[in-house]
């Protein structure tokens, strides 16, 4: 949702009014913000850090992400933001970013930059050796498995629900049984 | 959690108990001093550390780490010995009035533990309820049969009185009092109180029984299903609980479906023994709709195929083999993995005994990671990891991945409100996100099988992806996250004439129409649902409301119905038919979270967990009895929490002599076997307590974090701003250990394990928050490391993990990072 900045001291005004004083919750009133900031597009996300789900605005200008800020709006966290999420800005602006698609033969002392699609295609056919050498029909009582056991996938705590549904789904349809992540630990 | 972040600021009192909120939930600390402010709450902080959340506590209770169940069990055996119950919760809404079979024997006959145990694991045949002629549980509701369970669970906890309890968690026994007397205090039924709890909780080989320590207690005083209650764990990934809900363990399918097994042949042999089944008819027995969700889960992922043989695409487990995130390494180890997806996690850092876990990773042919920056996992093979890159012959890709600024999806916070993030920029240099990556692997996948055939590949061939088809020009198109939340709420695939009980009136739906809700969802295979408790997120008019942005607040309460969107069928509250009495009035007047209003025949305020007139149903729809269970069959090490030691441990355990869990799976004992893998032989094993191991680490080490950095520091350590904060590894320990080993501030230590003799290095921080724990009139001491560190990034130190013992908990598989033995001494 994108907010025009009227409206979003607005929303504000009426938070502050309607929270009260000396609750310890009650929204600061707005600063007055640089120039670049104030008239930027803003866009509303979720912090990617911890489970609270802090709302966050991000100010973007010319394709670059030029602030990042507490959402006031956000009822959980009403504009505030602790270390991490009030850094959110440099994730987004940040030169060590993995920017290419870099591999590592066996046996290698560096990456090397390679295209996504040689990479694409080098991991589907790794992926289609390693499952057709070991799938499994049936196992040691010959009770019907379809599986396979050579394959793990870890991770998913860090995608959009789409993405790690959309994951499980392809794990499964690949017949892999060591599917966990950080839930487990 | 059973309520959610604004929902804190009604409790009466906090226990915050194997968490830090105001360090690693800073922002949950706001509702914690709202309801201190507003209410006047009393907050109770019981952690081995002072950490910043004790610092503002009202009570402040040190215990020994991996003590938990013995703490809690002072404070159950209190409740019950004063009464301090809420009596008319527990006698209508709890199975304490259940009658247990006459065979079962607890751990008050059996020192330390359950009847049934065979080898390492119980056979549960005497750990049930007496049914009566119709089926339905017997019952004595004057709770004074002593084979009641609320007898049983008396005589259980009687043994754990606050003389003893003190001496094995080292708790002051006035603090410990002061915390029974504090928190039992909310049993009166309009108070709440409500439990934050984290990994220091779960982080044990006894962690699951930690969290059952903490119902059994809420359900004794009434405390789950009213606002300012319930258990809540602070989830630590901003989607660890959507992960979850979406299935990415190795026991269960979306929507917390088990997962099939390999003696279920068949999805009708699956559905006759994952139904469960329930006589009372005042139990919703919820689980009894699974043919329902398993069907249209099925449709989802084959939409083409019939039920039938949709489900023997699925994978199948052995029934009894463990295939969590322990066995993923030892089966590597073992060289029976040979590949491995990584989508953002960490596991050269994050995973126990980690310095084996490297070693493990290195047996693979090939490892594919996907992540912002450069990982230790992804760098397992550089120099920097203290290896030599000629001899690892592991292929590895580094797939850069797009931040959460960089695309649009939702997320699902611990409170399961599900938000939506749009995208502000495009991803950085050649990076994609993680959905672009897997349509990729996918069509590209569904190519190569239809091209060259091979092992069972229909499955693959067809799998129903209607998001990022291949165009008529052979481009794999970029896939839609809306199209996939559309198919995860699910749709009609057929005509269909539904029935709608409640009001009367027969819904009719077409091909294409949006499933309002779970209740629509059909066995027939006419409805596709990807995750049967995401239906309703998108409404019939197709309007996602995981972007709902109205501040509303109807109620007062903070519930914000119209903000985000909660799962279940946005309800709030989950449980919330125990806020009323049978009556359907509310046990607090003054913070209600839903009623029943005679005039309108209708519940008001929060979405009811389920429909119908008050006392029409009970009030825990997910267990087939419908009642919260102080006896849990379900468990795999007991029904009631027991007290064991950790299995690293300088403490004999003195309630009973059954020193640790008799269930969890001994890798330990498996390590010194001649036969052993070398690299699982050096990596799991333990000092166990009376060995001589235990006397060369005599001191308890646990890991937490720091306000700064994140999990492994994957996404921290490369954030300038936050290493300028934090920069390096350090551990705590008090001005006594320091003295007693000639260690002043800031000096360089070592720190070795029985699993890593080499050890790591942290710089010394000497404090007040760290005390000896007075046990059995001797002192011992503690340190604590945080878990952050590693070799990559801008910020890097000794990795914590490298020390941590490769043991879990017996029913999650969890490690047990909280309590270990080190030794520590000046580098």
């Amino acid at each position: 949702m994108n907010i025009s900045r009227r409206n979003f001291l607005k929303l504000a005004g009426g938070t502050l009014a309607a929270a009260g004083v000396g609750t310890g919750i009650g929204v600061q009133p707005a600063f007055a913000l640089p120039k670049k900031v104030r008239y930027a597009q803003e866009v509303t996300t979720i912090c990617p850090y911890c489970g609270v789900g802090c709302g966050i605005i991000a100010h973007v200008s010319n394709g670059k992400v030029i602030n990042t800020e507490g959402d006031p709006d956000h009822p959980i966290n009403k504009g505030a933001l602790c270390s991490k999420g009030g850094s959110l800005y440099q994730i987004a602006n940040n030169d060590k970013r993995n920017k290419k698609v870099l591999y590592r033969a066996p046996g290698a002392d560096a990456w090397k930059e390679v295209e996504w699609d040689w990479a694409l295609d080098k991991i589907t056919a790794n992926l289609k050796k390693t499952r057709d050498a070991s799938f499994k029909l049936t196992n040691a009582n010959n009770e019907v498995v379809n599986r396979c056991e050579s394959i793990a996938a870890i991770g998913g705590a860090a995608l959009d629900n789409e993405e790690v549904y959309a994951l499980t789904k392809m794990n499964r349809a690949l017949g892999l049984v060591y599917v966990e992540h950080q839930a487990r630990i | 959690m059973t309520n959610h972040w604004n929902d804190i600021q009604h409790a009466d009192a906090i226990l915050i108990m194997g968490s830090n909120p105001a360090e690693n939930h800073p922002i949950s600390f706001k509702w914690v001093n709202e309801a201190r402010t507003k209410r006047g709450a009393k907050l109770i902080v019981v952690d081995p550390r002072f950490t910043r959340s004790a610092a503002t506590a009202d009570i402040y209770a040190r215990l020994r780490p991996g003590t938990d169940i013995a703490f809690l069990g002072a404070v159950i055996n209190y409740a019950i010995e004063k009464n301090r119950i809420h009596e008319e919760y527990v006698k209508n809404y709890t199975d304490a009035a259940y009658i247990v079979n006459p065979a079962f024997q607890g751990a008050t006959d059996l020192d330390g533990l359950f009847s049934g145990l065979t080898g390492a694991k119980y056979d549960k045949a005497t750990w049930a309820y007496e049914m009566d002629e119709n089926g339905i549980p017997k019952q004595d509701l004057t709770l004074q049969d002593p084979l009641c369970v609320y007898q049983l669970l008396k005589k259980h906890y009687s043994r754990y009185t606050i003389k003893k309890v003190s001496d094995i968690t080292g708790c002051d026994a006035a603090d410990l009092e002061a915390v029974c007397e504090t928190y039992t205090a909310t049993c009166k039924p309009e108070l709440s109180g409500t439990i934050m709890y984290a990994m220091g909780t779960t982080q044990h080989t006894y962690g699951s029984q930690n969290v059952r320590a903490f119902a059994v207690l809420q359900l004794l005083l009434g405390n789950i299903g009213n606002a300012g209650g319930g258990i809540n764990a602070l989830r630590g990934e901003s989607n660890v609980q959507g992960s979850t809900d979406h299935g990415a363990l190795f026991h269960i399918l979306t929507g917390y479906l088990k997962y099939p097994k390999a003696n279920q042949p068949t999805l009708a042999v699956y559905n006759e023994q994952n139904t469960p089944k329930n006589k009372d008819p005042k139990s919703l027995n919820w689980w009894g709709n699974t043919p329902k969700y398993m069907a249209s889960l099925m449709k989802a992922w084959w939409r083409d195929a019939d039920l039938e043989t949709a489900y023997s695409y699925l994978p199948k487990i052995d029934d009894g083999k463990n295939y969590s995130y322990l066995p993923i390494y030892s089966a590597m180890a073992n060289g029976e993995i040979k590949g491995m997806f990584v989508w953002g996690m960490n596991p050269a850092v994050g995973a126990p005994s980690s310095k084996m876990i490297r070693k493990a990773i290195a047996q693979l042919d090939w490892m594919v990671c996907v992540d912002l920056w450069e990982t230790e996992t992804s760098a397992f093979w550089q120099k920097e990891a203290g290896v030599n890159p000629a001899d690892i012959k592991t292929e590895v890709f580094l797939l850069p991945a797009a931040s959460s600024m960089e695309k649009e999806g939702s997320i699902s916070n611990s409170g399961r409100w599900c938000q939506w993030r749009y995208k502000a920029i495009d991803p950085v240099g050649h990076a994609e996100d993680d959905l672009w990556i897997i349509n990729q692997i996918v069509n590209r996948t569904k190519a190569l099988y239809a091209k060259e055939g091979g092992a069972f590949p229909d499955p693959i061939a067809n799998l129903t992806w209607n998001y990022g088809k291949v165009g008529l020009d052979g481009k794999i198109h970029p896939p839609s996250p809306r199209e996939v939340a559309k198919e995860i709420n699910g749709y009609f695939i057929a005509e269909k004439e539904i029935e709608d009980k409640a009001k009367g009136e027969i819904k009719k739906f077409k091909p294409g129409d949006i499933v309002p809700s779970f209740a629509m969802l059909q066995d027939d295979g006419s409805t596709v649902c990807g995750c049967w408790v995401y239906a309703g997120s998108i409404d019939d008019k197709g309007e996602n409301k995981m972007m709902k942005r109205d501040p509303a607040d109807p109620t007062g309460l903070g519930m914000f119905p119209n903000w985000s969107w909660s799962w279940p069928v946005n309800r709030r509250i989950v449980y919330n038919r125990a806020s009323v009495n049978v009556e359907g009035k509310p046990f607090s007047k003054e913070k209600p979270v839903l009623w029943w209003s005679p005039l309108k025949k209708a519940w008001l305020g929060d979405i009811p967990d389920g429909n119908g007139d008050p006392d029409a149903i009970l009030p825990f729809i997910m267990v087939p009895h419908g009642r919260g269970m102080l006896f849990a069959a379900g468990m795999s090490d007991g029904p009631f929490p027991e007290h064991y030691e950790p299995l690293e441990s300088v403490v004999k355990n003195t309630l009973s002599n059954s020193q640790v869990s008799p269930v969890i799976t001994r890798w330990d004992e498996k390590a010194k076997e001649e036969t052993c893998n070398p690299i699982l032989a050096a990596g799991c094993i333990a000092a166990l307590y009376g060995s001589e191991e235990a006397k060369e680490f005599p001191t308890i080490c646990s890991t937490y974090r720091v306000s700064e950095h994140w999990q492994t520091g994957q996404m921290t350590r490369w954030i300038p701003w936050l290493n300028e904060l934090v920069p390096n590894q350090f551990v705590e320990m008090s001005e006594e250990f320091a003295r007693e080993h000639g260690i002043t501030f800031g000096d360089k230590v070592k720190l070795t394990s029985a699993r890593n003799v080499e050890g790591i290095t942290a710089y010394a921080m000497i404090t007040k928050r760290l005390k000896p724990f007075r046990i059995q009139g001797k002192d011992i001491h503690m340190v604590g490391i945080t878990w952050h560190f590693g070799y990559k990034g801008l910020a890097t130190g000794g990795n914590a993990n490298d020390l941590t013992p490769f043991i879990g908990d017996p029913n999650t598989m969890i490690p047990e990072y909280k309590a270990f033995l080190v030794k520590v001494e000046k580098a």
